[in-house]
Parts: C-alpha cells; sequence; structure tokens
C-alpha cells in the first residue's frame, strides 16, 4: 500500500532520548513502535475502506437504475463486468461480497481496534510500548499482507468471491454454482487467514499489555473507558476468530480435498457429487460464533472511544462508570451465547432457537444502560461540540436506532417475515456500521494531535460530519421500509416485482433511487474528510500537547512522538480518568496524574 | 474514454477547489489568533441548533415514511401464522418506535441545551445507583413481556402439523421452484438424489426409477461404461489432466455406482406406490384457502431460502438436510387482489438466500383459490400423476424403463475395484 510510504509527517527529529537512531525503514516502514503501527494500520484501513465504499457506490446505481448503462461503472469495471455499462449480475454479488468483508473485518475491526489499541493501550496505560513490539508489527504486516490479497481477489478472471461475506457453503465450496467460488473464493480463505493470524497476534499483545504494563497506580478500575473496551475486543477476538479460521480451513478441505464437511446429496451443473453426510449448518454454526461476537468486536472499541469523546466534551464524568465497565463485560459475555439468532430459518432445531431468542434479548438490558448512561452524562453537562464529540453523539443515536429494530429481529417468530430482507440490512448497517464508523471518525479527529502532533480542520470537520449524518440516515432509514415491504436482500434487479406486485415495485425502485442519492452525498462528503485528514498531517497548525483539556495519561507525553512514550520517568495515576469539572478544583479537568488535594476524595 | 478523462478531470478540480478554500480559512484563522482546539461560541451553538433541527427533519422524515407506506408498509399478512406474527409485530413496534422518538429526542434535547454557556459549569455527577437501577430493570420487565410473547407465538408457529395438513414439497435449485403435492394418501415418496434422471428431476424413489438410475450410471452419456472405453482405448492418446478428470469422475461414478446396487437390494416395493401418485408443478403453487399446509423443503445443489412475503413464512431449503414449514393461507388471491385495488397482483414464492447469479429471478407465483375452485384444480390434474408422466412422456432415449441391473453386471466385472 503507497499509503503507508507517505507517512512522513512533521517531525524529523527525535528529542535527546536514549535510544537508536533510526532511519527511514525502520521508522516509518518496519516500525516496531505502536503509535506508528497505529497509523499504519488507520491509513491501510482508510485505504481498504475507501475501495469498499466505491464498491457500494457502484453496486448502488444498479440498485437504483437497474439496466440503464452508467459510465460510472464502465469506468472502474470495464466490459468484462459491466459491458456497456451494465453491471453484470455475477459481479454485482461480488461486490456485495467484497464490500461486506472488506467493511466488517478490514476497516472495523482491523482499522478501528487495530488503530485505536495500538495507539491508545500504552498511551492511556501509562506503558512505554506494547508487551511486545515485535508481534505487534508482524500484526500489521500480516494484516497488510491479507489486504493486499483481499484486493488482488477483485482482478482475478473469474471474479471475486461470489457468496455473500458469510461465504455460507455450498455455494462458497463450489466453482460450479458460481464462477466467484473459483480461484476468488481462495484468495478470499487465504486472505482471511492471514488476517485473522494479525488478530490474533495483535489481540494477545493487547490484552498482555492490559494485564501487566499499566503504570503505578492504574489499577483496573482506574482504566479509561476505552482500555476497558478494547481489552474486552481483543478476548472476544482471541476467543472466536479460531473458529471462524476452523471453519474456513474445513472449508478449504471441502474445496480442494474431496472431504464432505459441508456437502451433501448434491448435484451442481449437471454433475452429481459423491460429498454424503456434511451439513452446511455446521459451517453456519462455526461461523456465526465468530460472526456475532464479530459485531461486539466492531462495536465496542466505538463505545469505548465515544465514553471518552463524551466525558471530555461534556466537561464532565462518565456517569456510572463501574455500571458501563459492567455493561462491556456482560455485551462481551452475552455475544459468544446468541450466534443462533442468525440462524432462525435455517433449519435449526426450533427448540434451540428459543433459547437463542432469550439470550439475544438479554443484550438489551446493558445495551440500554450503556445508552441511558450516555444521556445522563449529556445531562447538565458543558458540551464542547468539536468534529468529535459530533461524530461521539451521532453514535449514541445510531445506536438507539439500529439497537431497538434489533430486538424484532431477535424474536424468532417476528424474525422469519423479516430474516434477509433489507430490514436487516438498515438495522445492521445502522448499529454496526454506522455505529462504529462513527465511533472511528470520532477518534480519529479527537486523538489526530496525538497521533500526527497537528490539528484537523474543524470547519471541515463540521461539513464532513453534517454530510455523513444526513448522508447515512438517509440512505439506511427508508431500508427499513424497504425490507417490510419484503425485499429480500442481495438481489441484482427489484423491477422483478413488476411481475407480481407492481405497487410494491414501485415503492422498491424510488426508495432505491432516494438511497443510492443519499449514498453518493455521503461518499462525496468522504472527500472532504480525505482533504482534511491528508492536508492536515503535513499542513495542519501544531497540536498543543493537551488540546482538549482531558484527563488521560496520552495528553501528558509531548507532542512530538518519542520512543517509550514519556521523555522521563513514567507517569503515576493518582486517580479516575473522569475527574472533570469536580467541585471545589481550580480547572474544570484533573490529568490522572495529578495527586489528590488535601482532603479531596476519590469519586 | 472520453467520459473517463472527464471524470478524472473533475475529480482532480474538485481537490484543487478544496485546498484553496482551506488556504483561505487558514488564513483568516491566523489573523484572528485562534487554534483549531478552540471552538467558538458561535460554531458550538450553530452545531447546537443544528442538531436539533436534524432530530426534527429524522422524525418528520420517520412520520412521512410511515403515512406515506402505511403504517410500516407490510401491507396485509395472507395466512393465519402470518396475522399472528404481523398482531405481534405491531406490538413491538409500538414499544421500540416509542424508545426512538424519546432516547433520541433526549439525547438532541439535551445536546441542544446544554451546549457550553460562558460561565455555567457542568454539573460533577458521577453516579446514582437508583437511577441505574431503575433502567437496568424497566428494559429487564419491558423484554421478558417481549421474551414470553415472541416464545409463545414460535412454539406454535414450529409445532407440528394435524394429520388433515396437506403436505407439499418444495425442491429448489439454480434457479427455480418445483412443487410437489403429495397425492391422494397424503404421503409424499421418499426420494434419493442419486436417483436423479432426465424422467426423475426430483429423484424420487420406486423400483423402477432405482433400475433407470443404474441403467444411466453405466450406459449413459457420461457413464461408467462411457469413460472406462475411452480410458482403455489404445488408439486415442489423452493427456495427464484429461485422464485424472477422467478417473477422479469414474471412480466418483463407481462408488454412486454401489451405493445404487446397495438401494436396489433395500428397496422394499411397498415405498413405490406414495410416489407415484406424487404430481410435480412447475408453473404455479396452486394452495387452497383455509387448508393447512405442511411443506417441506429440499435443495438441489446450494441452499436457498424459500420465501413467502405475504404469507410471512419462510425457511431454508437445505442440500442434504430436510427443512418444513407450515401455514394456513387465509385469503384467495382474488380477494387480496380487490383488498390492494390491484387487479394483477398475484402472491409469490421467492429465493431469500444467496445462491448465484440468477438469484433474484428464482421465483414461482403462487394461487390461493377458495376450496370450490381448488377442487376443480385438482380434478384437471387427474392422470398427471409422477406415475403418468414417467411412463408415458417421451423418455431420454438411453433411458429405457425395466430392470436392467443384470446387464449392468455383466459390464462392470471388468473393473476389479468394483465390489457389491
Amino acid at each position: 500500500m503507497a499509503s503507508v510510504a507517505h507517512e512522513g509527517h512533521g517531525h524529523d527529529h527525535h528529542g535527546e532520548h536514549h535510544h537508536h537512531e533510526e532511519n527511514f525503514i525502520s521508522k516509518y516502514i518496519f516500525s516496531q513502535d505502536h503509535k506508528m503501527i497505529g497509523k499504519q494500520f488507520l491509513m491501510t484501513a482508510v485505504f481498504m475502506g475507501l475501495v469498499a465504499m466505491i464498491l457500494s457506490i457502484l453496486f448502488r446505481i444498479q440498485l437504483a437504475w437497474p439496466g440503464e448503462s452508467s459510465d460510472f461503472l464502465s469506468f472502474f469495471l470495464g466490459e468484462k463486468w459491466a459491458p456497456n455499462g451494465v453491471l453484470k449480475e455475477d459481479m454485482y454479488l461480488g461486490l456485495v461480497t467484497i464490500h461486506g468483508t472488506i467493511m466488517v473485518f478490514f476497516l472495523l475491526t482491523g482499522g478501528l481496534s487495530g488503530t485505536f489499541s495500538n495507539l491508545l493501550i500504552p498511551l492511556q496505560l501509562g506503558a512505554r510500548d506494547m508487551a511486545s513490539g515485535f508481534l505487534n508489527m508482524l500484526s500489521y504486516w500480516f494484516f497488510l499482507l491479507s489486504s493486499l490479497l483481499m484486493l488482488a481477489s477483485l482482478f482475478v478472471e473469474s471474479g471475486p468471491a461470489m457468496a455473500g461475506w458469510t461465504i455460507y457453503p455450498p455455494l462458497s465450496a463450489l466453482p460450479q454454482a458460481v464462477s466467484g467460488s473459483g480461484l476468488g473464493m481462495t484468495l478470499w480463505l487465504f486472505s482471511m487467514t492471514i488476517f485473522i493470524a494479525s488478530s490474533l497476534i495483535g489481540s494477545l499483545n493487547y490484552i498482555v499489555t492490559v494485564i501487566n504494563l499499566r503504570t503505578q497506580g492504574m489499577s483496573m478500575t482506574r482504566m479509561p473507558l476505552t482500555i476497558w473496551a478494547f481489552f474486552v475486543t481483543a478476548i472476544l477476538g482471541v476467543l472466536s476468530f479460531p473458529v471462524l479460521l476452523s471453519a474456513a480451513l474445513l472449508l478449504v478441505m471441502d474445496r480442494m480435498a474431496g472431504t464432505s464437511f459441508y456437502l451433501s446429496d448434491i448435484i451442481v451443473g449437471g454433475e452429481m457429487l459423491a460429498n454424503h453426510g456434511g451439513s452446511p449448518l455446521l459451517y453456519q454454526h462455526l461461523f456465526w460464533f465468530l460472526g456475532h461476537p464479530e459485531v461486539y468486536i466492531v462495536l465496542l472499541p466505538a463505545l469505548g472511544l465515544s465514553s471518552e469523546i463524551i466525558a471530555t466534551n461534556a466537561r464532565k464524568p462518565i456517569f456510572g462508570y463501574k455500571a458501563m465497565i459492567g455493561s462491556i463485560l456482560a455485551i462481551g459475555f452475552l455475544s459468544f451465547i446468541v450466534w443462533g439468532h442468525h440462524m432462525f430459518v435455517t433449519g435449526m432445531n426450533p427448540f434451540l432457537g428459543s433459547v437463542f431468542v432469550f439470550t439475544t434479548l438479554l443484550i438489551a438490558i446493558p445495551s440500554a444502560v450503556k445508552v441511558f448512561n450516555y444521556l445522563t452524562t449529556l445531562w447538565k453537562g458543558s458540551l464542547v461540540l468539536t468534529p468529535a464529540m459530533l461524530f461521539a453523539i451521532g453514535l449514541v443515536s445510531t445506536f438507539i436506532t439500529g439497537g431497538v429494530t434489533g430486538i424484532i429481529l431477535a424474536d424468532s417468530a417476528l424474525d422469519i417475515a423479516l430474516h434477509d430482507t433489507y430490514f436487516v440490512v438498515a438495522h445492521f448497517h445502522i448499529v454496526m456500521g454506522m455505529s462504529a464508523v462513527f465511533g472511528m471518525f470520532g477518534g480519529v479527529y479527537h486523538w489526530f494531535p496525538k497521533m500526527f502532533g497537528r490539528m484537523m480542520n474543524t470547519r471541515l470537520g463540521y461539513a464532513h460530519f453534517w454530510v455523513t449524518l444526513i448522508g447515512a440516515y438517509g440512505v439506511f432509514f427508508p431500508m427499513h421500509f424497504v425490507g417490510l415491504a419484503g425485499a429480500p436482500r442481495r438481489y441484482y434487479d427489484y423491477s422483478v416485482y413488476t411481475e407480481f406486485d407492481s405497487p410494491t415495485a414501485d415503492m422498491m425502485m424510488d426508495l432505491n433511487v432516494v438511497i443510492t442519492i443519499f449514498a453518493i452525498v455521503a461518499a462525496l462528503g468522504q472527500i472532504i474528510f480525505l482533504f482534511n485528514f491528508f492536508y492536515s498531517i503535513f499542513r495542519g497548525p501544531i497540536a498543543p500537547q493537551n488540546p482538549w483539556n482531558a484527563n488521560t495519561l496520552e495528553w501528558t507525553t509531548p507532542v512530538e512522538h518519542v520512543h517509550g512514550n514519556w521523555p522521563g520517568a513514567l507517569p503515576v495515576v493518582h486517580r479516575w480518568p473522569y475527574d472533570y469539572s469536580k467541585p471545589g478544583a481550580d480547572t474544570d479537568f484533573i490529568p490522572q496524574n495529578v495527586p489528590l488535594a488535601e482532603g479531596e476524595e476519590e469519586h | 474514454m472520453e467520459n473517463k478523462l472527464i471524470i478524472l478531470i473533475v475529480i482532480i478540480l474538485g481537490a484543487i477547489a478544496i485546498a484553496q478554500l482551506v488556504r483561505v480559512y487558514e488564513i483568516s484563522a491566523k489573523l484572528r489568533k485562534t487554534g483549531e482546539h478552540e471552538i467558538s461560541n458561535r460554531d458550538n451553538h450553530l452545531n447546537a441548533k443544528l442538531m436539533l433541527g436534524f432530530m426534527l427533519a429524522l422524525f418528520i422524515g420517520f412520520i412521512y415514511l410511515m403515512v406515506a407506506y402505511g403504517w410500516t408498509g407490510r401491507g396485509l399478512a395472507a395466512s393465519a401464522e402470518g396475522k399472528e406474527t404481523d398482531s405481534l409485530l405491531n406490538l413491538n413496534f409500538v414499544i421500540i418506535i416509542a424508545v426512538f422518538f424519546f432516547t433520541n429526542f433526549l439525547l438532541f434535547f439535551f445536546t441542544y441545551k446544554y451546549v457550553r454557556k460562558p460561565g455555567v459549569k457542568a454539573f460533577y455527577y458521577p453516579h446514582n445507583n437508583k437511577l441505574e437501577m431503575l433502567w437496568t430493570v424497566v428494559p429487564a420487565i419491558v423484554l421478558a413481556v417481549i421474551i414470553i410473547l415472541g416464545l409463545k407465538t414460535w412454539n406454535d408457529l414450529v409445532a407440528p402439523t394435524g394429520k388433515e395438513a396437506r403436505r407439499i414439497e418444495l425442491f429448489a435449485k439454480q434457479y427455480d421452484w418445483t412443487a410437489r403435492y403429495a397425492g391422494e394418501d397424503n404421503t409424499l415418496g421418499k426420494y434419493d438424489y442419486k436417483l436423479t434422471t432426465d424422467n426423475n428431476e426430483l429423484g424420487l424413489l420406486t423400483s423402477n426409477t432405482i433400475d433407470t438410475a443404474i441403467y444411466h450410471m453405466i450406459y449413459g452419456v457420461n457413464g461408467i461404461n462411457k469413460i472406462q472405453r475411452l480410458l482403455n482405448n489404445r488408439d486415442t492418446i489423452l493427456i495427464d489432466s484429461t485422464v485424472n478428470a477422467l478417473r477422479t469422475d469414474l471412480s466418483r461414478k463407481e462408488r454412486i455406482y454401489r451405493l445404487l446396487m446397495q438401494m436396489k437390494s433395500n428397496h422394499n416395493k411397498k415405498y413405490d406406490a406414495s410416489a407415484w401418485d406424487d404430481f410435480i408443478e412447475k408453473e404455479t403453487l396452486v394452495l387452497c384457502e383455509g387448508q393447512e399446509y405442511e411443506i417441506s423443503l429440499r435443495s438441489k445443489d446450494v441452499i436457498h431460502s424459500a420465501y413467502f412475503p405475504h404469507m410471512r413464512a419462510q425457511m431454508n431449503a437445505v442440500p442434504g438436510m430436510p427443512t418444513r414449514l407450515k401455514f394456513t393461507p387465509t385469503m384467495t388471491t382474488e380477494e387480496m387482489r380487490k383488498a390492494k385495488g390491484n387487479p394483477s397482483f398475484n402472491y409469490v414464492l421467492m429465493c431469500n438466500k444467496i445462491c448465484g447469479g440468477a438469484h433474484y429471478k428464482m421465483k414461482l407465483i403462487v394461487v390461493v383459490k377458495d376450496k370450490a375452485a381448488y377442487k376443480e384444480w385438482l380434478k384437471s390434474k387427474k392422470g398427471k400423476t409422477f406415475k403418468d408422466s414417467y411412463f408415458t412422456a417421451p423418455a431420454a432415449p438411453a433411458a429405457p424403463v425395466g430392470p436392467v441391473a443384470p446387464a449392468a453386471d455383466a459390464v462392470v466385472p471388468a473393473d476389479t475395484t468394483m465390489k457389491k
């Protein structure tokens, strides 16, 4: 990825720290410094996110104006996949699949957790670096390699993987069923295998760092909620990603070694296969055993970041700090026993279904606690609406809006009619996609000064936020109605409805045009962000040490990065991170390394 | 090509335009001597108002969509089960829409109201156990209600059907549906995918279809005999990859052949009748109003999903694993057309699990008739059972009916790997 090499930024010299001189390669490329690795993750993820966004615009054009020639499509896809500017059916599925895969894994897992866990865990805990700098570096390079493989799969002659991001076999196992299940799927599987290795190495490193490398006084109950969120996220990753790996490996065996883990009694392309006894449901169980915790692997870091941003910019302690930790732990635990709610209509035993209904709806309780705690944090605050704060508030809104529809989908009886419709697409894009992306944007705006030593442009930040919020709601809100009207997801062309119900077809086509226009506007809005981001890296005004008057330890480090983070001794922690507007204090914030004043009580 | 050039030029010009704007802004910011981290009261208040405005737009947009598309836009449910789930869905919707409005209102209103004002300090309020207990217990109670009602409905929906339910099998393959009605005995005949031949597309199990399948396996267009002949022909030279492909194919077919022979020796003729009287429909799925249906699902190739949007019914069709669903249509197609004011409306069965390129076209029109019309239609199916079509349809040339196994035995022992 060229973006890595472009990472040059303002500070070339290092201060008078005691370690060895670094050359360009060890500083910017094979860096073992957690701050640089975080930036590498961010750059790669931003690029991957951009690709996935363009893919989504390509298929949104097809959905809004099916069968109409588009220069945009022929520009990106050429004659092979968009003859005369009309998208091919197979490539539509390919675009949908790779869009989902990149967004879920590469942007929101690698990008969000990779960037901010790396950046913030050592800085907010008062550690010199991650427990293992080398493994950390390895984690990034695996991530980059898997990103490249995934991108390469877009250029394969038989097309990228086309079985949806969940790659359910037998479709993903049989090249006779769809062309993308050939080399494209092989690359997908190899890419994800490497991605899982990267994620595991990273997560183990985060866990060890959080447990072992907290500075003096930084007890677990004095950690910022960001760290709690990253910590639980890493545990979820370690416990669930290996299961995805096993699912993927069994699929590789079915594809290459003639085994029958997922295949049974199949005739495809006129060919009678001898495979017998396998179960496609086995794959689904394995996949969703990762797949559901994955939702929280994506969401928890965003919630953690927004907790920090909201408390700082409301100038108030986060309300119910211990309840927030409890909620994170409860969500983390419950996320492992709810995977079956993706499988109510797959033929799974209905009794098992009712168990999953129960456990799934339980998750609504800690989620509700989190929402009300955010609301109470805002109540009687003194809000400073920085771009990061706006994104964090936007996150709370999308978390509510997308969360409540989850209550419908978790109810197996109601899921029957809504399963795999656009209602589901709307639900998870709002609650997982938008919330996590908002959390990520909030994080970037908030910690940009820490990452690059410079400030981003606030006005452009506002413009970016408003375009994104309006665009994203404009895309996903109407989708609920398309889904309730019965539109299945992953359909290439909804004008098939004209054959049996033209008023509904009209409704879907109208809303699809609206959705696509909002999507294009929102996508164009991201240009503002990209511009602001790259421009500010080089030309932004130099950041003050603690621009947001925040309490956490990262703002006690010098603006210019040094290896080991603090030039002198490590800071000592005396209080929790949320002493904002504490009565009796001179300022409206008291950093964690300030000792308790005489007679002062800890919260 | 020209278009591509224009697109590129527009992108480049756009980037330059933003760059210029930012520079103007930066110069003016330098003149004002404020940093990017200092948010002016003007910006704060502007964004706070915009937040409130956005909330109003969101709420009005939501209400507009509900008015424009009629509550949730689902239309009437056309089955007894659908009516039950729809009323439950409505109840759930009332709850979640109330929560949506209430919490989003608080969020945006607080943002508006508590935006920083000079001289006003935030209220230090780290926790309150009573409040936290309140919003743990209240959601828990609401959810308990939702869970109990939901599971009650779910148990009804997945309960076994009675004897009087009519049995239909929906057979899915890329990219169409085939319906098999159980015939007069209301018992679906057994099947095995290995029995699939041109005149037995659903692989139904009878003594005759076993024989035909065995015959095909040996003498078919790409049967065992043909492959053996190709491999043993000394006059042709095959490249290695072809030889390997043929060998793989041969060993697979031999394995299937052995299984077929086992099936033949274990087969009990008394099962034949239940398959012979089934009848197969490919154009439309015709159902009877007020009749409960027990629908079995089967897939030939990949996972499909039988989705009846108007009946609010759905279940996946999984290769190698039988699945089921049930529903009772309560409105005929005619009644629904009148209710919708749309004379061309039809019920439909769609595929709702990604299954390949033409996934979106995979559907079957469903017609619900009243009892009299249904009986009429049923009469027209007399003489169109599987047995009738199997023995009268112009069968594929290489598919004679009758015992052919002895012939097969005579040919195959040439291969020593074959065991019986």
